[in-house]
């Protein structure tokens, strides 16, 4: 196994609703620019890049070739990729595995979108299938009310259970100067929000946000050149699960008593990895993909922080709270801020920030593990444990 | 079972993904197209660090990546880098009547090519290096195509 891998620099835009002053490239390069300087070192010294985006937000197929203006990767090794939501936080694993090789030492993550250019929602149409799922229904909004239903009809949660994680993640977003929605929506505030597919409501989604981000990666080998502390990666894991909207929940995971087997076995692998056995407790902070309020309750049972059905009762205690046990989404979250390649890599930009102390107003006091999240598509999950302490020996 | 494929052919579905765009040109870009639409005018950007002047602009060096902050304007005319003619006609993607063709061309002062049309040349006139103007169009609203072609040099009186 190879080396050992840390943040150790970071970069993003404030995350709007629309950057017409800037085109993609030129948004990129912001983030880009930011993250060099926030690591003292220049395009040159970078050896690699990987940048993300989903190519039907803007239209632009080639935005490896397309984006060497921004990313600065001009005659360098670049590799583009697209999963979904979880594009940022595949980008930030990518970007991981190239430095964990061995084979470069300071690699470039980029995750960025401009979803102000198209109609998010006929573009994520496009991701589903064209014979199984297209002619009954796709999107986004949709398939997560039949999750949000499922997940009612399972436990007794209620509409205002989910209200109370949105209404948490806006709350947090007051703290972060880089959150698109700024907004201190109360819990009735989100439920007297129009329903966009029942019990999905306005105020339970996340925006459709114009951001980027981009995040250094630096081996074991050269991570004293940086200023700033490195934010080790401790373990990551990625699952995927079947294909159509109707796979997972209603036949396989009903039957075999799965919840949301991708994120718990993503989950399971990396505490497994690190040695976490409680990690409501072990976990100082959370940064998780959460791209709507039921997520906020059903993900909680997912990764362990509490037993199934236990999601309201955790997140009504507070527990995720800033101030809680477990602060999820200091940041606010997708909920506030979804620009939805850059999302993943945002969480990882957090828990870094966090981890190094430098994370403002939002800060939690004495991180020493972060958890960060990716999901994506029909319903899988990327998870990454990252800490203040370089792992022992490199984990994979 | 055996036989359900006999005289039935694959159903196959039919889709055309239709997804509406606007793209922004951000501020660099509007300046320039502004410039072109109200002012027949080129602009290009220099590079502090590198001297290169780009056209189109560019906001940063992809180079060196120091921000561009000077406009330069440059000439309408320039030189023919590189160039392909059209011979053959499609109704829906021909922005010219034939021969037309494509170019790439250097405008005097800059250190960049730029894309375009070309349009009104003999049989064999177009080659590398060969000099060139533009030709607006009468009416501009602000794209590339406030240029309607670029045409070798004609030298006046």
């Amino acid at each position: 196994m190879g080396k050992r891998v840390a943040v150790v620099g970071v970069g993003m835009t404030k995350q709007r609703s629309s950057r017409p002053d800037v085109t993609g490239q030129e948004l990129i390069n912001e983030a880009v620019r930011a993250a060099l300087e926030d690591a003292g070192i220049s395009r040159r010294d970078i050896d690699a890049v990987v940048i993300g985006n989903m190519d039907h937000f803007e239209g632009i197929n080639y935005v490896d070739t397309w984006s060497v203006d921004g990313s600065g990767a001009l005659m360098k090794p670049i590799m583009k990729l697209t999963t979904g939501g979880t594009t940022g936080t595949t980008v930030a694993m990518a970007a991981y595995y190239h430095v964990a090789s061995g084979l470069f030492d300071r690699v470039l993550a980029i995750g960025w979108e401009k979803n102000s250019e198209s109609d998010t929602t006929g573009a994520i149409i496009t991701a589903f299938d064209p014979f199984w799922d297209r002619p009954i229904f796709a999107g986004a909004v949709a398939g997560l009310a039949l999750e949000a239903t499922q997940y009612m009809h399972l436990t007794g949660a209620t509409e205002e259970d989910a209200a109370y994680v949105a209404a948490r993640e806006r709350r947090h977003a007051l703290n972060n100067p880089y959150a698109h929605l700024h907004i201190n929506l109360t819990i009735e505030d989100i439920m007297n929000s129009p329903y966009l597919s029942w019990p999905v409501k306005m105020g339970d989604m996340c925006p459709r946000t114009d951001g980027a981000c981009a995040v250094i990666f630096a081996s074991e080998d050269v991570v004293d050149e940086f200023p700033s502390q490195p934010a080790w990666i401790l373990a990551v894991a990625d699952r995927h699960l079947w294909a159509y909207t109707s796979d997972p929940y209603v036949n396989q995971a009903l039957e075999n008593g799965w919840w949301f087997p991708a994120l718990e076995w993503a989950a399971g692998e990396v505490y497994d990895k690190v040695g976490i056995r409680d990690p409501l407790k072990e976990i100082d902070v959370a940064e998780l993909y959460l791209p709507y309020s039921f997520a906020g309750l059903r993900y909680m049972e997912s990764l362990g922080f509490c037993e199934r059905g236990g999601g309201p009762a955790l997140v009504r205690s507070g527990a995720t709270d800033m101030g809680g046990e477990c602060p999820v989404n200091p940041s606010g979250g997708v909920m506030s801020s979804n620009a939805i390649g850059a999302t993943g890599l945002l969480r990882v930009a957090e828990c870094a920030l966090q981890i190094q102390g430098r994370a403002g107003d939002r800060q939690v006091p004495e991180v020493k593990i972060a958890l960060a999240t990716g999901f994506g598509g029909c319903f899988w999950s990327d998870v990454l444990l990252m800490g203040r302490e370089m792992p022992e020996k490199p984990r994979g | 079972m055996e036989d359900w494929r006999k005289g039935q052919e694959i159903v196959v579905m039919e889709g055309r993904i239709k997804v509406p765009y606007r793209w922004a040109a951000g501020e660099v870009g509007t300046r320039y197209l502004q410039a072109l639409r109200d002012e027949r005018k080129f602009l290009g950007t220099r590079c502090p660090g590198c001297g290169i002047v780009y056209h189109p602009p560019r906001r940063h060096c992809p180079d060196c990546g120091r921000e561009c902050a000077e406009w330069v304007e440059l000439g309408d005319r320039g030189t023919l880098v590189s160039y392909t003619v059209v011979h053959r006609h499609h109704p829906q993607l021909s922005p010219l009547p034939l021969p037309f063709g494509y170019g790439i061309v250097k405008l005097e002062g800059a250190d960049t090519g730029f894309l375009h049309l070309l349009y009104e040349f003999g049989e064999g006139e177009l080659e590398a290096g060969l000099p060139v103007e533009a030709v607006f169009a009468e009416e501009r609203e602000g794209s590339v195509l406030d240029v309607r072609y670029f045409r070798p040099l004609r030298e006046v009186g």
